[in-house]
């Protein structure tokens, strides 16, 4: 299995360093952090990709200049923990490599010990945002 | 202690008005004792960005499921469960949550497994009361631990297993998931695993009609004569006695539950919480594609 880049690495262990109960504080504290799109994606929804696989709506966009994947999503505020997922990707994934970021576990949404907290079949929405990001990125860096 | 019930004339042409309360009572009656607020949401961090002052959060996933068998917690720990929650077996209980109270509605048909008498819904659930600006708060609830007695789950009067449902085929089934996913063409990302069921469709001569058709966009319940429209005429119950609903865990179908039995009253209603991620994938079970009901297979 290959390992994670250093900041999805800090982030599982910050999660990994609390309790269980700590830990959905921190995932609270994430979705608080979620940054503003950028105006250019907030007046043009329509550069956006649904992830279907979340119950609540969220949208990303990911760019890839010269080589370095920047991601960006919006879900809305009655949504904090598809919110905190998405800041937990739009964090440690903006600002890598394409070639790092296409390396990514496929299972990393499951090393932050949220399992038993918020639930496999919740996780999976994080699973399919990090799933779409990585299709955007192959599909934009080949170009 | 029983609270008093709330008389809105909207509720008298329910069959069991009693089982719904308006944002306005509730605000008027928090703090009454024997009145406990319960927040069931399918945001598991919803609660923590505020809710109804005093409420306290029951999630779903983590506290009502059994976490190896599948299947809901035994008595003894609903008991404590219910205990931890400041909940007593004679207490009143109001539950809201997101989602037109999917949840709130699926934690209510929980607690009727265990016999909990006077369970009601907040008509509307979370995103009525925010949207009529009442109070909120960050303010976790601190309830004091009761003695709530241990209470064997009943699986007989409103729960269906898949065997139930077997010989129920062609008796009234209403399938309340979405119409792509009652048709079996329900979409999926290539290269992206299917989860859930292994066939896409429905299960034979089931009623298509999704949960959603009976609440308004604010998520309070259609009248009682619209909902009778929607499920008496459009879906064809007439006066059918037995029904069985299902959707894809037994959540939404926990809603339309609700409605046939507490607002319309009809007497046998049982949810089949295997629902399509059982059915769709189980052995030996016929299954139905298209828009149509189909037919019962002959046996």
């Amino acid at each position: 299995m290959a390992d994670l880049p250093p900041p999805l690495a800090e982030i599982r262990d910050d999660f990994l360093s609390f309790t269980e109960k700590e830990r959905l504080q921190l995932l609270l504290e994430f979705s608080n952090e979620l940054p503003a799109l950028p105006e250019r994606y907030a007046e043009h929804p329509e550069l956006l990709e649904r992830v279907e696989e979340c119950q609540s709506p969220v949208y990303l966009f990911v760019d890839v200049v010269d080589g370095e994947v920047q991601v960006h999503a919006t879900a809305p505020a009655e949504a904090p923990t598809t919110r905190g997922f998405a800041s937990i990707l739009v964090q440690g994934i903006t600002g890598l490599p394409a070639d790092i970021v296409l390396a990514i576990p496929d299972d990393f949404p499951q090393q932050l010990g949220l399992t038993a907290a918020v639930s496999p079949l919740r996780l999976r929405g994080m699973s399919g945002m990090l799933w779409r990001i990585k299709r955007q990125v192959s599909a934009k860096a080949a170009v | 202690m029983t609270v008093a019930f709330d008389p809105a004339e909207k509720f008298q042409q329910y069959a069991h008005p009693e089982r719904l309360v308006s944002t306005s009572w509730l605000e008027t009656h928090l703090g009454a004792p024997g009145l406990v607020v319960v927040e069931c949401d399918e945001d598991v961090l919803l609660y923590e960005t505020g809710h109804i002052p005093g409420a306290v959060k029951l999630d779903w996933h983590t506290e009502l499921n059994d976490p190896v068998m599948r299947d809901y917690i035994d008595g003894e720990r609903f008991a404590r469960l219910m205990s931890a929650k400041g909940i007593a077996r004679d207490s009143t209980v109001v539950l809201y949550g997101d989602k037109s109270n999917w949840w709130a509605a699926y934690a209510l048909w929980v607690l009727t497994l265990f016999g909990h008498q006077d369970v009601r819904l907040l008509d509307g659930g979370r995103d009525r009361w925010v949207a009529d600006e009442r109070a909120l708060t960050i303010e976790a609830a601190q309830p004091s631990p009761t003695d709530y007695p241990l209470v064997e789950r009943d699986d007989v009067a409103v729960r269906a297993f898949k065997d139930d449902v077997l010989a129920h085929v062609g008796k009234p089934l209403i399938d309340v998931r979405s119409p792509e996913e009652y048709s079996g063409e329900r979409t999926h990302m290539p290269a992206y695993p299917e989860e859930g069921a292994l066939r896409g469709g429905h299960i034979p001569t089931a009623a298509s009609v999704p949960w959603s058709r009976a609440a308004n966009d604010d998520g309070t319940f259609r009248t009682a004569a619209e909902l009778a429209t929607v499920y008496r005429d459009g879906a064809g119950l007439g006066d059918a006695d037995d029904v069985i609903t299902y959707c894809r865990i037994g959540e939404r179908s926990s809603h339309t539950w609700f409605v046939l039995t507490h607002l319309l009253g009809i007497p046998r209603v049982r949810n089949y919480d295997g629902s399509w991620t059982e059915w769709g994938s189980a052995v030996r079970v016929p299954i139905t594609v298209g828009t149509e009901p189909g037919a019962a297979p002959g046996r």
